[in-house]
């Protein structure tokens, strides 16, 4: 089966508030879809109602084609999931509680004690595996909280804010872990961290007011930044910004041009996310200035991020 | 199995704080308080238990709360009810295999009462199948309890509030037999309303078994007031598990 993860419609109110207006998507195996959005967008509600915590106002969730709210345990088996803040029960040691959760998912006793280890030694928990959850570091919490998700090899991981309170390291090595079991299962993500999207989704879906406002792979919505192919060129010497600027304001599908006459620093936009570097290049051999750096600028989500969700 | 898994992890996480110890501790020394100096056990010059098992509603009355409290109003607090309820596992396993825990710990606390018997064998020849009954009596009676409390953990994310009110519903459901309770109903209201009130009381029910009479229609009370508690606590888990 591709989808994995079959969501319709899905809506959930509290009360007067709408937290999740309508949010249909479907997840493939392979795919690491990344939630983004601001606080309060209903990523975390729209996660709870996959994971089956809250039952949908409307809609369907099927997870591996069991319905979550008409067949909750089927689906439930299929599902590792870390929620928000990464919960456990603090009085227990990593230890316990992954022996908890291998046997209420019905880890086999035989390779019990194997997927634990695993687990383990992918979340690196190893030094901290004797000792009560409630003394640890935020960061080993969270690689609890990981490890109890990944326990049972599960089809579809969906993971609240796997990086939060991870030092850079920690981050990069549970981006690497992500990625490496992206393969074979469907993940959905949810993040504020902007690059993680583009380190390890293979598509971003930003939702705000509860809504999908924008879905595609990170580099589609990286397009939708004005910085898209911007051309930005440094001067060998300041003087000629002005007669650059001029010249390349000019040059024909540009948009806007941005100068910095201290820096040295001039940047083409360009209309419709078109590509301006022969262009800019032919206009700075034209006028004979001396270039120091030229560079085709990528878009910046976090641009594409404000804009979408402050509109 | 998911029960099990569940009663397993909450008896073991009683076991990991202090809160196990302090219980049993405080239980045994209170019961043998009441037993010997409030219940005048030596002076009465019977050999029996009664002095005993009439004082375990009150201790249960504030004891109990206590081990319910943090039941659900715990998971809701520290988010842990998130994960519970995305396990696979039935709602339904999740609150018997907290109320079996939290039931089989009682038994064992009341269990170490043992001395209590030992005590009363020693000095004189007592009906050991009334003192059983005590027995299997207060255990019923400490399950209502439990189930009450265990109805009403979730429905706060504050212990204390937790406690308050377990301990105000279970103090109503105590004292329904006496005057409390009666008088505020005879006058005005009729005497069906009266009496039903009177039979709902946990004390009824539970002096009848500790006399060593062990009639169905107790067993039966208590059965369904654990039945209708549990029942309640399903829905209230389900309808507070969000906020």
């Amino acid at each position: 089966m591709a989808e994995m993860i079959a969501i319709d419609g899905l809506t959930k109110r509290f009360g007067a508030i709408t937290a999740v207006d309508d949010i249909s998507f479907s997840v493939k195996r392979g795919e690491v879809l990344g939630f983004l959005g601001p606080n309060g967008a209903g990523k975390s509600t729209t996660m709870k109602m996959i994971t089956g915590f809250l039952a949908p106002t409307a809609g369907t969730a099927r997870v591996c084609g069991f319905d979550i709210q008409d067949q909750p345990i089927a689906a439930k088996k299929k599902i590792g999931y870390l929620p928000e803040g990464a919960p456990a029960y603090p009085d227990m040691t990593p230890a316990a509680f992954l022996d908890f959760i291998a046997r209420v998912r019905n880890v086999d006793s035989g390779i019990r004690k194997k997927r634990i280890a695993d687990a383990v030694e992918k979340t690196q928990l190893g030094e901290v595996l004797y000792q009560s959850i409630d003394t640890l570091s935020k960061g080993f919490k969270r690689r609890v909280g990981l490890a109890q998700a990944l326990l049972h090899d599960p089809e579809v991981l969906v993971l609240d804010e796997p990086t939060d309170g991870l030092d850079p390291n920690q981050k990069h090595e549970v981006r690497g872990l992500i990625k490496a079991m992206s393969y074979d299962k469907a993940i959905i993500i949810s993040t504020h961290i902007l690059e993680e999207v583009d380190a390890i989704c293979t598509r971003a879906m930003i939702i705000s007011g509860g809504r999908v406002v924008a879905d595609g792979t990170p580099v589609e919505l990286e397009q939708l930044s004005r910085h898209y192919n911007a051309v930005a060129v440094r001067l060998e010497d300041p003087a000629d910004t002005d007669a650059v600027k001029a010249a390349l304001e000019r040059i024909d599908g540009a948009l806007s041009v941005d100068a910095n006459k201290y820096a040295g620093m001039v940047t083409v936009y360009p209309q419709d996310a078109r590509s301006l570097i022969a262009e800019v290049g032919q206009a700075m051999r034209h006028g004979r200035w001396k270039v120091a750096e030229i560079r085709v600028e990528r878009g910046h989500l976090d641009e594409v991020f404000r804009r979408i969700t402050q509109a | 199995m998911g029960i099990y898994t569940i009663f397993r992890r909450e008896l073991t996480s009683y076991f990991l704080t202090p809160l196990a110890y302090i219980f049993i501790v405080i239980f045994l020394a209170m019961a043998g308080t009441f037993t010997f100096f409030v219940g005048n056990f030596f002076g009465r010059g019977q050999a029996d238990l009664q002095p005993f098992f009439q004082f375990h509603p009150w201790l249960y009355l504030f004891l109990i709360p206590a081990i319910t409290m943090r039941l659900w109003a715990e998971e809701r607090k520290t988010g842990s009810i998130e994960l519970l309820l995305t396990l696979p596992i039935s709602m339904t396993d999740a609150v018997l295999g907290k109320f079996l825990a939290a039931w089989c710990f009682t038994g064992i606390a009341l269990a170490l009462t043992f001395p209590m018997w030992i005590t009363v064998n020693v000095l004189g020849y007592p009906d050991n199948g009334a003192i059983l009954a005590g027995y299997a009596g207060s255990f019923l009676m400490a399950g209502s309890f439990l189930a009450v409390g265990s109805a009403i953990s979730p429905l706060t994310k504050n212990q204390v509030i937790a406690f308050v009110i377990t301990s105000v519903v279970c103090f109503v459901f105590t004292v329904g037999g006496t005057g409390v309770v009666l008088n505020f109903f005879t006058g005005w209201a009729p005497t069906l309303v009266v009496d039903t009130v009177a039979q709902m009381s946990f004390m009824t029910h539970f002096n009848a078994i500790s006399r060593g009479v062990i009639d169905a229609r107790d067993m039966v009370y208590f059965a369904s007031v654990i039945g209708f508690f549990l029942f309640a606590n399903v829905i209230f888990v389900d309808l507070k598990k969000a906020g």
